[in-house]
């Protein structure tokens, strides 16, 4: 397990991590959400070991992080980069052997990760002779050539094309099915909201939710519900201790006061006959997002 | 978790390596380095293979003896009995001949005609020289002590311009290209500073020990391996003064170049470390003869490369002064190597504006 404890930066006057603390945990994809400038990548930039803290630790499966630990973790920067003169292949087979890699498995793992990223033939060509798209795939193959055990992502997905976009998905779910903590940043909540188990909020340097994506959800949820039957659901005015958002025809979305109103919806509704639908509604991610962050 | 069995544990020197190796690969691999390199051995083959052919070719300049004249013994001109003095003069006008030699009423009972210019070569040959004695015979100076002068001076402002410029500009690439932050998530910052400062080193010291060895076989083969005579220890002193003081100055290099975020902007920050590489230079070219200015510069540590084997040829160093010397490098060497380091460290994340030294060393 990943562990951030109380992280605190500051550049000049201005603090950008206040008190920052979060876990990301192996075998889950933990969504990191914030607005620009709320310190997503300041915080990535810290685990990685390429900007100090001025306080605070990262520990690895209960150990602070030293050069050893962090050759095991796999970055793919928020700006992104290659020798652009490089060959391809010889670029992430450098890369390998940085993180600590003998020549043959590097080497092996160069081949593999080309094969199945599609760019098998493009290995003797320099990154700059790559299409847009085929870089993209290339800094990925970056972040994995050395098969990481810790995978951190600032905006993987932020510019790409949509097929490099499923292949991404793919492949970190790959990985975080193996066993792999994988903490990755995006603005786009709609693919946050698909892809992640858990979930850290920040805003303005401090962590304002933290946890399983499901419990977050739960525990935002207001008491509001749909109803479906098949009569008119006009009926669901007169109950008390509900207010009815929105009727129409049969459809009704409504608050209840509290569980018991909503339960005595629904038993009146079976009561009249033909329910289809009864649901609590969740919250959508950017919801929760408007509602911690304000 | 998933276990890479094949990851080593971390270690510097192999970081270190790896880095190293990488720069002179792509280096190697780079046209215009080959290019410049080729043509630098080109240049040096033909002045070389040139002043072999100038030297072979000096012969005895030819005159023209008038009757009468009788030349002293050995005397090395290549004389051409002519019947009188209108005969010699029809040979010098016409160049076959660079002098005549014509009666004379003075002391030596003949005299010199020349064309248009004295004719110094054959007025040197008939002169007589008073025997010489030195004191300190192992000194050298003069013209050969200038020749040296330059050629330290040269050999290491060469190399100094071109791996401070390609050390400079390849830690340029990395922050423009942005790869250096992908460098500094997997290794040390200090290790990826090291490495380059290697692996620029090792080329630079290649190239001239490359260059070095043809210009000793050259002189050899075309028997001007006179010239080396009295070189070997100054050599042996100048190579490793090289080695050090050019990594202070590829460390300074690295340290500014870091500074700016793209290779048009190098100028702007390197511009004083290329002051520290000319001054030398060019007070070697003008000032070598003058033992104050040389005596400090065999001290100050950008100079001391050239100006204490320039002392050890000239023989006027005492055998502790290079050494003394050499601390002071490899004092003012870690110094400035902690200090380029921070630098570095320090504006290698800071993309866009040039960062401001203060900034840099404060952090």
């Amino acid at each position: 397990m990943l562990e951030i404890r109380d992280v605190n930066k500051t550049y000049g006057t201005r603090r950008v991590l206040d008190e920052v603390s979060f876990d990301v945990v192996p075998g889950r994809m933990t969504g990191f959400v914030g607005g620009n400038g709320a310190g997503k990548t300041t915080t990535m930039r810290i685990i990685l070991g390429v900007l100090e803290a001025d306080s605070g630790t990262v520990l690895l499966d209960g150990e602070p992080l030293g050069p050893t630990g962090r050759r095991r973790f796999g970055y793919m920067p928020e700006e992104r980069g290659l020798y652009p003169k490089m060959k391809l292949g010889e670029q992430l087979v450098y890369l390998a052997r940085l993180h600590g890699l003998g020549p043959a498995d590097a080497k092996r793992n160069t081949d593999e990760l080309l094969a199945r990223l599609s760019l098998g033939e493009r290995v003797n060509d320099t990154i700059e002779k790559l299409s847009l798209g085929n870089q993209q795939r290339a800094q990925i193959a970056a972040a994995l050539v050395h098969e990481p055990e810790v995978l951190i992502l600032d905006e993987p997905f932020s510019g790409l094309d949509p097929m490099a976009v499923d292949v991404v998905v793919e492949v970190l779910a790959d990985r975080a099915r193996s066993g792999v903590p994988v903490l990755f940043s995006s603005h786009q909540l709609d693919i946050v909201e698909r892809l992640c188990d858990d979930l850290v909020i920040i805003a303005d340097g401090r962590i304002r939710a933290a946890g399983p994506r499901d419990g977050l959800r739960a525990e935002h949820a207001t008491l509001r519900y749909q109803l479906q039957t098949e009569g008119d659901a006009g009926w669901v005015r007169e109950t008390p201790g509900v207010t009815v958002i929105e009727a129409d025809g049969g459809y009704a979305l409504f608050d209840a006061d509290d569980p018991d109103a909503a339960q005595r919806v629904l038993a009146a509704a079976v009561a009249r006959g033909g329910v289809s639908d009864f649901a609590r509604q969740h919250p959508s991610l950017s919801q929760i997002f408007k509602e911690v962050v304000r | 978790m998933t276990v890479t069995g094949s990851a080593r544990p971390y270690s510097a020197a192999r970081s270190v390596w790896l880095v190293a190796m990488r720069e002179v690969m792509v280096r190697l691999r780079s046209v215009a380095f080959l290019v410049s390199t080729g043509l630098l051995l080109v240049l040096l083959l033909g002045s070389v293979v040139v002043s072999g052919i100038i030297s072979a070719n000096a012969s005895d300049p030819k005159v023209a003896v008038v009757q009468g004249v009788t030349l002293p013994a050995d005397v090395a001109v290549e004389p051409q009995d002519v019947a009188d003095r209108d005969a010699a003069e029809e040979l010098l006008r016409a160049g076959d001949v660079d002098a005549a030699i014509i009666p004379d009423d003075g002391p030596l009972g003949f005299a010199v005609l020349g064309d248009d210019s004295v004719p110094m070569s054959v007025v040197q040959a008939l002169s007589v020289a008073p025997p010489v004695e030195l004191l300190d015979e192992s000194s050298a100076g003069g013209l050969l002590g200038y020749i040296v002068a330059i050629g330290f001076g040269l050999v290491f402002f060469l190399a100094a311009m071109t791996f401070g410029s390609t050390i400079a500009q390849s830690v340029v690439e990395e922050k423009q290209t942005r790869v250096v932050e992908i460098l500094l998530a997997t290794i040390p910052t200090r290790v990826l500073l090291a490495g380059k400062i290697l692996g620029t080193t090792i080329l630079a010291l290649g190239q001239v020990a490359l260059l070095l060895a043809i210009a000793i076989i050259a002189l050899s083969v075309t028997g001007q391996s006179d010239l080396l005579l009295g070189l070997g220890m100054p050599f042996l002193w100048f190579a490793i003064f090289f080695v050090f003081g050019f990594v202070l100055l590829a460390a300074l290099f690295a340290a500014t170049g870091a500074m700016v975020s793209r290779q048009e902007d190098i100028g702007s920050t390197t511009t004083p470390v290329t002051m520290l590489v000319m001054i030398p230079y060019f007070l070697t070219v003008f000032l070598n003869d003058n033992p104050v200015v040389v005596a400090i510069m065999s001290y100050v540590p950008f100079s001391a490369p050239v100006g204490m084997p320039l002392r050890l040829f000239l023989g006027d160093a005492q055998w502790w002064e290079p050494l003394l010397s050499l601390v002071i490098l490899l004092a003012t060497c870690v110094g400035v190597i902690a200090l380029g380091a921070r630098i570095y460290e320090n504006s290698l994340l800071r993309l866009g504006q040039r960062v401001k030294l203060g900034e840099a060393l404060r952090g």
